[in-house]
């Protein structure tokens, strides 16, 4: 039975230079599922109070906007804020993404709106590569100026907690089990992040070093073409640069991932997704390899 | 005379404003604008032409999979591969696509349409023993009904008990929707944003394990389409007969097709496709497809009055911000120089008219329930109707095509990627009419451009001022409370739009405000 215990932590998601496919991702959770997330205590005693996400919520125009700009007036210091897609900061940033508008009815730039709730918030969640690194609207030449929300903080001087969450699209284990440590467990503490400011937990190692084609790579049988069975290395798989559990946890309720499907890895969790990843068929220098290329088989 | 401004529109893909001009309680005047732009066409020149397949996908999260399969039609016409695509690879690519709009039709209904009739709230009132219902109502008396509350009031017309039926299926529809996904990423390899779908055919095989393990998600979601969302889209109309009436749109409807059936035809306007392509009019009379009739026009748009009218390989796009009589940065594109609707309603009566006896067994049923002909199909009930039976259409197809897969034999055909080339691909996404279209040089992307559904739909007016579909499907509405204007948001939502996908550019100018504005 609901319990007056019942602690309710308000979660303002916003999107920006996005497609949609991180929210669509977080819908394909199974274990809690989406429903359990929105509706039950997700961790017993804890309830994820959605405030604003523009995909599931009812209400439209200014009356969520009312809603977004009266969590963030009185929950100060008290919610999470989720970032789903790149902050475009070209010409008067408005015109490229905005989110809402105003009491005058003028739009207000999704720049600001990530500034301005990424101040007040607990936490921030980068969701997405997109929102962690730039992702495919930062890819060369940039048309608007996207920048990530760690650019974005560092150039407005914002230092709320900030964890990322990269993937193109991040797979839903990596949002729901950051939010979940979070309620168990408080911010993340030193050594919880890498270097990016990504969990270890999902991020400690490299697409390659647990691929369940990596004796293929070992012993040197590369797939000639797409389809083949064999390392997809040769093919342009990006899985020795990519950081991210995606061989182990694999996707969809565990029915499959890219590699497994013959489809190789393009990297899309990567910093440098997509231009550094690029061509995505073609094969990745063995220079630019960490030393995991060095041969077992001699 | 006031204007209904609704900055953002929410359950649709994207960013989306919507302004209505009204007069005594009549919308006068629409206007739909995007406000986000990534500038995908520029982003994809001087790329390796593969790369194309996954970036495009990434347009959109919602309906990767359709972009995936118009990127991957497109670089086999321009790669010659046209008509050699091996069956496992045409029959793996349709369940994948399949599986996609199966998944993407149940969370349109259930998740982002349904919440404008069904009142959440009235579950506070559930006595019974329902685990997700009594779920439900625990949330309801915790007190915090995010993301259900706020939202427009007074319109909600279903008893209690039917509300909190429905309320049960919209969680069932998470579950079920997530297992479509599933289904796509057994031959897909992952959703969102698949990576089995290549140019030359799929990159896995097909077995026999994968096989069983699609087949009996899919029985599991043809129960549920057959016995609650279709069932559910009859009762919502039976209360919401007046939509019937409202949103009745531009009566021109525009099919691309969906779903290869013949592998071997290499001009794809002419191969045989499940849901058939081609244009129907007021006359309700199916015409072929003509893909060189396919132009946009920009006169109402921000872009050089030069680049007005031209096909999707010629197009340019110059921006000039200060044109007068510009409202958009969307641009028109015509059909034979009218204003088409695309979508499911435009598929689904493009395979009725041809005669297709599935799909008559379907429509006709429904619609003699309300003792209406197919004319009504045009109509925001029309739109969900024919979008449920797209959806059963393919979930019913689909066991013949798993059926058909032959474990062992080859999926993929190579290619070696011209120096120059051009390439063509259309193909109904779930949204509608979706067409990619590249030009190759030196083995590089030098022009992409793509055409999607909810430009069409959201297009501005066009150079003989027509307004665009959207437009034309508010303009007339009668809005009952300006103040909960639920009339323009149940037809907004009914196209199902998409804006990641249709808007390019967004305005960088300021906006007129009407007398007041209401949320």
């Amino acid at each position: 039975m609901a319990s007056q215990k019942t602690q309710e932590i308000p979660v303002i998601w916003i999107q920006g230079a996005a497609c949609t496919g991180c929210s669509v991702s977080v819908l394909n959770s199974v274990s809690p599922t989406i429903k359990n997330v929105l509706v039950d205590e997700v961790i017993p005693g804890k309830h994820v109070n959605l405030r604003f996400q523009a995909t599931v919520m009812a209400g439209a125009g200014d009356l969520v906007i009312e809603a977004l700009e009266e969590t963030w007036q009185t929950k100060k210091g008290g919610y999470v804020l989720v970032v789903e897609g790149a902050i475009p900061t070209r010409g008067d940033a408005a015109s490229y993404c905005s989110l809402g508008e105003d009491k005058q009815g003028k739009p207000v730039s999704f720049a600001s709106r990530v500034e301005s709730l990424g101040r007040d918030a607990l936490a921030v969640i980068a969701l997405g590569t997109c929102a962690a690194f730039g992702g495919i609207p930062a890819a060369k030449p940039n048309p608007s100026q996207c920048v990530s929300v760690m650019q974005l903080f560092q150039s407005k001087g914002v230092s709320t907690p900030l964890i990322n969450i990269p993937g193109c699209p991040p797979h839903p284990d990596w949002f729901v089990g950051t939010v979940a440590s979070v309620l168990i467990g408080g911010l993340p503490k030193a050594g919880d992040l890498d270097e990016l400011n990504r969990p270890k937990a999902f991020y400690g190692q490299l697409i390659h070093e647990n691929c369940p084609r990596r004796a293929y790579y070992d012993e040197q049988k590369f797939a000639k073409k797409l389809s083949d069975p064999g390392c997809l290395y040769e093919l342009g798989c990006k899985g020795p640069v990519t950081h991210a559990d995606c061989a182990t946890r694999t996707w969809n309720n565990g029915v499959n991932w890219c590699v497994q499907c013959g489809g190789l890895c393009i990297g899309c969790a990567s910093e440098g997704f997509p231009d550094l990843v690029s061509p995505m068929y073609e094969k990745t220098p063995d220079e630019v390899l960490p030393n995991i290329g060095q041969k077992v088989v001699q | 005379m006031g204007k209904i401004v609704i900055d953002p529109i929410t359950r649709i893909e994207g960013h989306l404003k919507v302004e209505a001009v009204v007069d005594g309680g009549e919308v006068k005047e629409a206007r739909s604008s995007g406000t986000l732009f990534r500038g995908f066409e520029i982003i994809l020149r001087g790329r390796d032409p593969r790369d194309a397949q996954r970036i495009t996908q990434r347009i959109c999260g919602v309906c990767p999979t359709s972009h995936s399969t118009a990127a991957t039609l497109c670089l086999d016409s321009a790669f010659g591969l046209g008509g050699s695509i091996p069956d496992n690879g045409r029959l793996m690519r349709n369940l994948i696509l399949g599986a996609a709009h199966i998944a993407d039709h149940i969370l349109h209904f259930y998740h982002l349409t349904a919440l404008d009739y069904v009142d959440v709230t009235k579950v506070a009132k559930y006595e019974g023993n329902d685990p997700a219902l009594k779920s439900v109502k625990e949330f309801i008396e915790r007190g915090e009904l995010g993301p259900f509350v706020p939202r427009y009031e007074g319109d909600y017309r279903f008893p209690a008990e039917v509300d909190q039926e429905l309320v049960k299926h919209y969680l069932e529809a998470l579950r079920m929707r997530r297992k479509a996904q599933e289904m796509c990423a057994i031959f897909g390899g992952k959703m969102p944003h698949n990576m089995a779908i290549v140019p030359g055919g799929v990159t896995e095989v097909p077995t026999v394990d994968k096989i069983a393990s699609f087949l009996w998600r899919l029985n599991e979601l043809r129960d549920f389409i057959d016995n609650v969302y279709l069932a559910d889209v009859v009762a919502a109309a039976e209360v919401y007969s007046d939509y019937f009436g409202i949103g009745v749109g531009c009566k021109h409807l525009l099919s691309y097709g969906s779903y290869e059936l013949d592998g071997k035809e290499p001009d794809l306007t002419k191969r045989k496709r499940l849901l058939k392509q081609g244009a129907v009019g007021p006359d309700l009379k199916l015409q072929p497809l003509d893909a060189g009739s396919i132009a946009e026009q920009v006169k109402h748009s921000w872009y050089e009055e030069s680049t007005s009218g031209r096909k999707p390989l010629d197009s340019d796009t110059v921006p000039n911000e200060n044109k007068g009589g510009a409202y958009s940065w969307v641009k028109s594109p015509r059909y034979n120089g009218e204003v088409y609707e695309v979508g499911p309603l435009a598929r689904v009566m493009a395979t009725y008219l041809a005669g297709d006896e599935n799909v008559k067994a379907i429509v006709d049923p429904a619609l003699a329930k309300f003792k209406a002909g197919p004319e009504v199909m045009f109509s925001t009930l029309g739109r969900h109707l024919a979008r449920a039976v797209s959806c059963k259409v393919i979930a019913d197809t689909m066991p013949a095509w798993l059926l058909e897969l032959k474990p062992g034999e080859p999926v993929y055909q190579e290619y070696e990627i011209p120096d120059e080339s051009t390439g063509m691909g259309l193909v109904d996404a779930a949204r509608g009419a979706l067409g990619h279209w590249i030009e190759v040089k030196d083995k590089r992307i030098a022009n992409y451009q793509c055409v999607v559904p909810s430009t069409w739909n959201m297009s501005p007016r066009d150079d003989k001022g027509q307004p665009g579909p959207l437009e034309q499907a508010i303009t007339g509405t009668k809005v009952k409370d300006e103040q909960n204007p639920f009339e323009i948001v149940r037809i907004v939502r009914s196209f199902d739009p998409c804006l990641a996908c249709a808007v390019h550019v967004i305005t960088p100018k300021g906006r007129t405000l009407g007398e007041y504005r209401v949320a």
